[in-house]
């Protein structure tokens, strides 16, 4: 396995004629972990994901791997592994061929093909056109490909899409396991869900702009904590969060309470006398705090 | 220089790992061998007077080389078709991705693409000529036509044959990366080989003037280099290049594409 070396992007701008796809985008991922890279569809992600790789030409600007560029890295698939949205395959040729291919052209040991589908678990539909692949087992040979070089950086755009739950566990697995290993793991999704159970890391954009960049921590301020309460006695309820001066919006299915711990929230009915019927953490507050930052109603 | 081998290596396994090679390799042979054996007996019959025509008696020239000829004045368009088919394939199926992952270098993956056609154009041509010197030979040995196999100057025309095929691929990957669309590219091959370029040699042969640049035209070009075809007999007017003069001109028509399809597309952003 090649060392993962840290992915640097400085102050990097596309233009595709008057649009401006990124704009101005700099951070960097550091090996060891599982860094997120998140944005509503549209936001600029996967041409961020192609100037790294050398595929889109930046207009201006820098995006470095372990401090070259890609096209200037000795041996690019064993330094960086990949894995697109857009599967590219040509589907009259089978997965071991297309493996072959690329393993040629990148001058690697023809052993790491077979390597390769064993560890996505391909190796027995190795020898089948791709044609007749489902879009679970083109994902997998996407990260086959991306495998290939054994690089200590990948980068995967997407790579949940299509999966089917197993597949979803295993990849979550999967990714954890090679940034303990010490590599680096940038992979991109519109979706912070999809993401937030394996990524250690978040760097998040919307419109082409870098608009969030830390520990997914950071997103879920403790101030931001939301508490569901219901009673058969609701007027009792509300006149005992009031007496307490909590913050509250009345639901269909009782009361949400604000910045107030559920023990909280509990012992004030508690003391008032009231019988509580429900009470519990409103879900984290990440994914509110995420759509805020991305500056939509949602993802596409 | 390296790299250069291992993009050389990779772009034969592609064009070896998946069906279209031989598919299009099977038509070949059928389509030459039914058209040099067929029309080998037809010229055979009529120059031994077993069918008379009315009128004059045609002349054919030497018929064996005609017949063993169809190889690539017929045949070219199926290397065209392969360079043009696996260049436009990479567009269409978004494999430039993977490819240009694999090496960054794109010239030299183009160049790769390029040398690796010119290889498998041979093995067409190898296969073109086995069907129109095998069917050929046998409907002229029928007709007690010399078949001329004992000849040097036959296997030297076969030999010319097989590196106008193999130029004829590289030709393919030219036009492959000038013009990106799959389908765009098989109507221009087709529609150029078919119906432009005869109409044009056809034209340019009623003057002097005139025939002395259509000779440069592709397809004339290739019949200068095998040094027999079907075409400069139902033209005799037109000019024809030296075998070498019309190799340099097939290798400048593949170069000239390749390099012009290297700026239109082949450089732009993979999206």
């Amino acid at each position: 396995m090649a060392t993962g070396v840290p992915i640097e992007f400085d102050s990097v701008t596309k233009r595709f004629g008057d649009i401006e796809a990124v704009s101005e985008l700099s951070f960097s991922v550091e090996p060891g972990k599982v860094t997120g890279f998140l944005g509503p569809n549209g936001a600029g992600k996967t041409t961020t994901l192609r100037m790294l790789l050398g595929l889109v030409q930046p207009t201006s600007g820098t995006a470095t791997i372990g401090g070259s560029r890609y096209a200037e890295l000795e041996n690019p698939l064993a330094t960086v592994g990949s894995a697109l949205e857009a599967a590219s395959f040509t589907p009259g040729r089978t997965a071991r061929n297309h493996l072959r291919v690329y393993a040629q052209a990148a001058r690697l040991d023809a052993s790491l093909v077979p390597a390769a589908l064993e560890k996505v678990g391909l190796a027995d539909y190795a020898d089948r056109r791709v044609a007749g692949y489902s879009l679970g087992m083109r994902q997998r040979l996407g990260l086959a490909f991306a495998l290939l070089g054994d690089p200590g950086v990948l980068v995967l755009d997407e790579p949940i899409n299509g999966l089917d739950p197993e597949g979803i566990k295993w990849i979550r697995t999967f990714l954890r396991e090679l940034a303990a290993e010490g590599r680096t793991i940038l992979v991109s999704s519109h979706l912070l869900s999809e993401v937030q159970q394996s990524v250690d890391e978040v760097v998040i954009i919307a419109k082409g702009r870098l608009v969030h960049r830390g520990d997914l921590a950071d997103l879920d301020p403790a101030g931001n904590q939301q508490v569901v309460v219901d009673s058969p006695d609701r007027e009792a309820l509300e006149a005992a969060l009031k007496a307490a001066q909590l913050t509250y919006t009345e639901l269909r299915g009782g009361f949400l309470v604000s910045g107030a711990e559920a023990a909280e929230v509990g012992h004030v009915a508690f003391a008032a006398g009231v019988e509580v019927s429900a009470l519990h953490k409103q879900k984290s507050g990440l994914e509110e705090t995420f759509l805020h930052l991305v500056g939509e109603g949602g993802s596409l | 220089m390296n790299t250069f081998i291992a993009g050389l290596r990779a772009e034969i396994t592609k064009l070896f790992t998946t069906r279209m090679w031989w598919v299009l390799a099977i038509v070949l042979f059928a389509y030459i061998a039914l058209l040099a054996g067929g029309l080998g007996a037809l010229f055979g019959a009529i120059t031994t007077g077993k069918i008379t025509s009315s009128g004059e008696t045609p002349h054919f020239g030497t018929l064996a080389p005609l017949v063993y000829s169809f190889a690539t004045s017929v045949g070219y368009v199926f290397p065209v078709l392969l360079g043009a088919l696996v260049t436009t394939g990479e567009f269409k199926h978004q494999t430039l991705t993977p490819t240009f992952l694999a090496n960054p270098r794109r010239s030299q993956v183009l160049a790769a693409k390029g040398v690796a056609s010119l290889g498998v154009g041979a093995v067409y041509g190898v296969v073109a000529l086995v069907a129109s010197v095998g069917a050929g030979a046998i409907a002229l040995t029928i007709f007690g036509v010399d078949t001329t196999l004992g000849d040097s100057d036959t296997w030297a025309l076969v030999g010319r044959a097989i590196l106008a095929m193999a130029l004829w691929a590289a030709i393919g990957v030219g036009l492959g990366v000038v013009i990106p669309s799959q389908v765009g590219a098989i109507i221009t091959v087709l529609a150029f080989t078919q119906f432009v370029e005869p109409l044009l040699r056809l034209a340019a042969s009623f003057s002097d003037a005139t025939a002395s640049i259509g000779k440069y035209l592709p397809g004339a070009a290739s019949d200068g280099l095998v040094g027999s075809s079907f075409f400069t007999i139902s033209s005799p007017g037109a000019g024809v290049l030296e075998w070498w003069q019309g190799g340099l001109v097939l290798l400048a028509y593949a170069v000239v594409l390749t390099i012009i399809g290297h700026f239109i597309s082949w450089r732009r952003d993979v999206t």
